[in-house]
C-alpha cells in the first residue's frame, strides 16, 4: 500500500533532500522499516536502540497522532499521508 | 562585528538529552543523533567576571539589564519589556491563610501584555542577527500578540499562526498590528503541526520553532526579577501555569543561574504547576507517577494554556519531583472564581491562565501542599482583558439608573441589601 511520507528538514539529509517519500507498508512499524530500506541509517535517527520511536518526535497519520491511534502498531492504507515532526516549544 | 560579538556570552548550542554540540543557528532539535531540545550553551566564568548585583541595578528597567544572560550578540530590540510588578498580596495571603505570598504581574509586561514579550523580545533580536527578514509562530494567542507587535516595531515582516477558535480580544490584539494573520481550522497542537512543516519549507524564522533555544531563555528573566525584587533572595515556593513547561523549566534555570555565578545564596525553591482540568497532560502525568507524557485533546477555557501535547512536560515533572513542589489541575469554574479571587483581593485582573494559577495555589494551600511560614510566589502571566468573555457571564452587572438623585438612592439600597 503506497502512502506518502512527509520528511523534516532534519531528515531530508538521507533523502537527497526530498521533503516527501513515497513508500509502500501496512504499519507504522513496517513504514519505519521501509524507510531504512530505502534511506539506510534514518530508523536509527528516528528510533532508539529498542526500535521504539523517540520520545521528542511525533508521527501523525492523516493529521492524528499516533498515540490517538495505535502507536507504532497504527494501521496504514493506501492514500494516508504519514508525518514526522519534532516537538515545538508553548505557545 | 567583532566589538558587538566581544559581548555575547553564549558558545553555541547543545542537545539537553544527549550533549551533542551544535553552532549557535537556527535550529532547535539535535538532528545528527537523538532529536533531543537544544539549549544555549554560555560561558559562565565570562558571565561571573562581568556581572554583579551593581551592574544589573545600573541597567535599563527591562529585561535587559540581564542581557549578560541571553544568547544575543548585539544591540537588543528593547520595547521596555520586563521589570514588572512583584506586589506583595497581602489581602489574597491573608483569605487564604498564608503569611507571606507575592504576585509577579506580568499581565502588565509591555507591549501586549503577557510573559511572551520577554521570549519574543529575545527570538526577534537572535532572528534580525541570524538575517531573518519574515518572522513567525505557531500560538495560542498572546505569543501571537507579543510576536506581531515586536515585529512591526523591528520593522521584521510578520505571519502568524492561530487556532480558529481564539478569544476576540487575542484575534484584535493581533490584526491591529497588520502581520498576515492565518487562523487555522484545529487545536494549537495541529497548528503547531502544520507550522514546523511550513519551517521546512518557508525560510521564516519561527519563534518557538527554529528560534525555540534562543526563544525559550527570555523566560529566565521571570525568575531574575523575582529574586532581585525579593532583595537578592530566593523564595521559598513558586506556583506558575503549565502548558508547554517550558516557562517552568526557565524559571528554575534562571534561579539556578544566579546561584551558579555567585548573585544569589543556594536554598531550596518548590516548584509548582497549574493546569486546567480540561487540558492537563502533565498534572495527569505526575499524579500517576509517570515521566512521559500522553497527549490529549483540549477542552477548557483556558485557551493559552491549552496544550495537549507539551514538549517539556517531562523536564517540569523532573523539576516538580525534585523539589518537593506538586503538579495539580483545576476545573474550568474554579479557574474563573481564581480570577475574580485575584481581582477582589489584589486588584490584579488576569486571565484565564492566571485563573489556573490563583486557584491552584487556592488548592494547594487546602491541601496542606503549601506551607504559611513559605515566601511564595505565583506568577500571573497573562491580562484578563484579553479573555473577558470566559467571566463576561459571571460577574455581576451594573445598576442602570437615571441621572436623578432619588433614582441612584433607590439602586444604592438595593445594592446594599443584596
Amino acid at each position: 500500500m503506497a502512502v506518502q511520507v512527509l520528511i523534516p528538514t532534519p531528515l531530508q539529509k538521507f533523502t537527497n533532500d526530498e521533503a516527501t517519500a513515497e513508500l509502500t507498508a501496512s504499519s507504522v512499524d513496517g513504514l519505519l522499516d521501509a524507510l531504512e530500506g530505502r534511506y539506510p541509517g534514518i530508523k536509527g535517527r528516528l528510533c532508539d536502540e529498542a526500535g521504539k520511536l523517540r520520545r521528542f518526535l511525533n508521527v501523525y497519520v492523516n493529521s492524528e497522532d499516533i498515540r490517538f491511534l495505535d502507536n507504532q502498531n497504527t494501521p496504514l492504507k493506501d492514500g494516508d499521508e504519514v508525518s514526522i515532526v519534532p516537538a515545538v516549544a508553548g505557545g | 562585528m567583532t566589538a558587538t560579538l566581544s559581548r555575547s556570552t553564549f558558545t553555541g548550542l547543545r542537545c539537553k538529552e544527549c550533549g551533542h554540540p551544535y553552532e549557535a543557528s537556527a535550529r532547535h532539535v539535535c538532528e545528527d543523533v537523538c532529536f533531543g531540545p537544544l539549549e544555549v550553551v554560555y560561558d559562565y566564568e565570562a558571565i561571573k567576571n562581568r556581572v554583579s548585583r551593581a551592574t544589573i541595578e545600573a541597567g535599563p528597567a527591562s529585561i535587559w539589564r540581564y542581557r549578560d544572560f541571553l544568547p544575543i550578540e548585539g544591540d537588543p530590540i528593547d520595547v521596555g519589556t520586563g521589570f514588572t510588578p512583584l506586589l506583595k498580596a497581602g489581602n489574597l495571603a491573608k483569605r487564604l491563610g498564608l503569611k507571606s505570598l507575592y504576585i509577579k504581574n506580568d499581565g502588565v509586561n509591555m507591549p501586549t501584555l503577557s510573559f511572551k514579550d520577554r521570549v519574543v523580545s529575545v527570538a526577534l533580536t537572535r532572528a534580525r542577527e541570524l538575517g531573518f527578514t519574515t518572522v513567525s509562530c505557531a500560538s495560542t494567542g498572546n505569543l501571537a500578540n507579543s510576536t506581531a507587535a515586536i515585529a512591526a516595531h523591528a520593522g521584521l515582516d510578520c505571519c502568524v499562526f492561530i487556532p480558529s477558535d481564539l478569544e476576540l480580544g487575542k484575534v484584535l490584539g493581533t490584526l491591529v498590528y497588520n502581520p498576515t494573520l492565518m487562523a487555522v481550522h484545529g487545536n494549537y497542537d495541529q497548528v503547531n503541526r502544520l507550522c514546523s512543516e511550513v519551517a521546512n519549507t518557508f525560510g521564516w524564522g519561527f519563534v518557538n520553532i527554529n528560534l525555540r533555544p534562543y526563544y525559550s531563555e527570555g523566560s529566565k528573566t521571570l525568575g531574575y526579577e523575582v529574586i532581585e525584587q525579593l532583595g537578592w533572595q530566593l523564595p521559598d515556593h513558586i506556583v506558575a501555569p503549565l502548558a508547554s513547561g517550558s516557562l517552568f523549566t526557565k524559571i528554575r534555570k534562571g534561579f539556578d543561574e544566579f546561584i551558579k555565578v555567585g548573585l544569589v545564596d543556594e536554598k531550596a525553591v518548590r516548584f509548582s504547576g497549574a493546569q486546567a482540568e480540561g487540558c492537563s497532560p502533565i498534572a495527569q502525568a505526575f499524579a500517576e507517577g509517570r515521566d512521559f507524557i500522553t497527549p490529549v485533546k483540549p477542552n477548557t477555557i483556558a485557551k493559552s494554556i491549552a496544550i495537549g501535547n507539551p514538549a517539556d512536560g517531562p523536564y517540569a515533572i523532573d523539576i516538580a519531583n525534585k523539589t518537593k513542589g506538586t503538579i495539580a489541575a483545576v476545573t474550568d469554574s474554579e479557574i474563573i472564581e481564581g480570577i475574580k479571587l485575584l481581582a477582589e483581593t489584589e486588584g490584579v485582573f488576569t486571565e484565564t491562565a492566571g485563573g489556573t494559577t490563583i486557584a491552584v495555589l487556592k488548592k494547594l494551600v487546602e491541601a496542606g501542599k503549601i506551607n504559611p511560614d513559605e515566601t511564595t510566589v505565583a506568577y500571573i502571566t497573562g491580562n484578563g482583558l484579553k479573555t473577558t468573555e470566559a467571566i463576561a457571564s459571571s460577574i455581576g452587572e451594573p445598576y442602570l439608573i437615571e441621572a436623578t438623585l432619588d433614582s441612584f438612592k433607590a439602586a444604592w439600597q438595593r445594592s446594599q441589601a443584596g
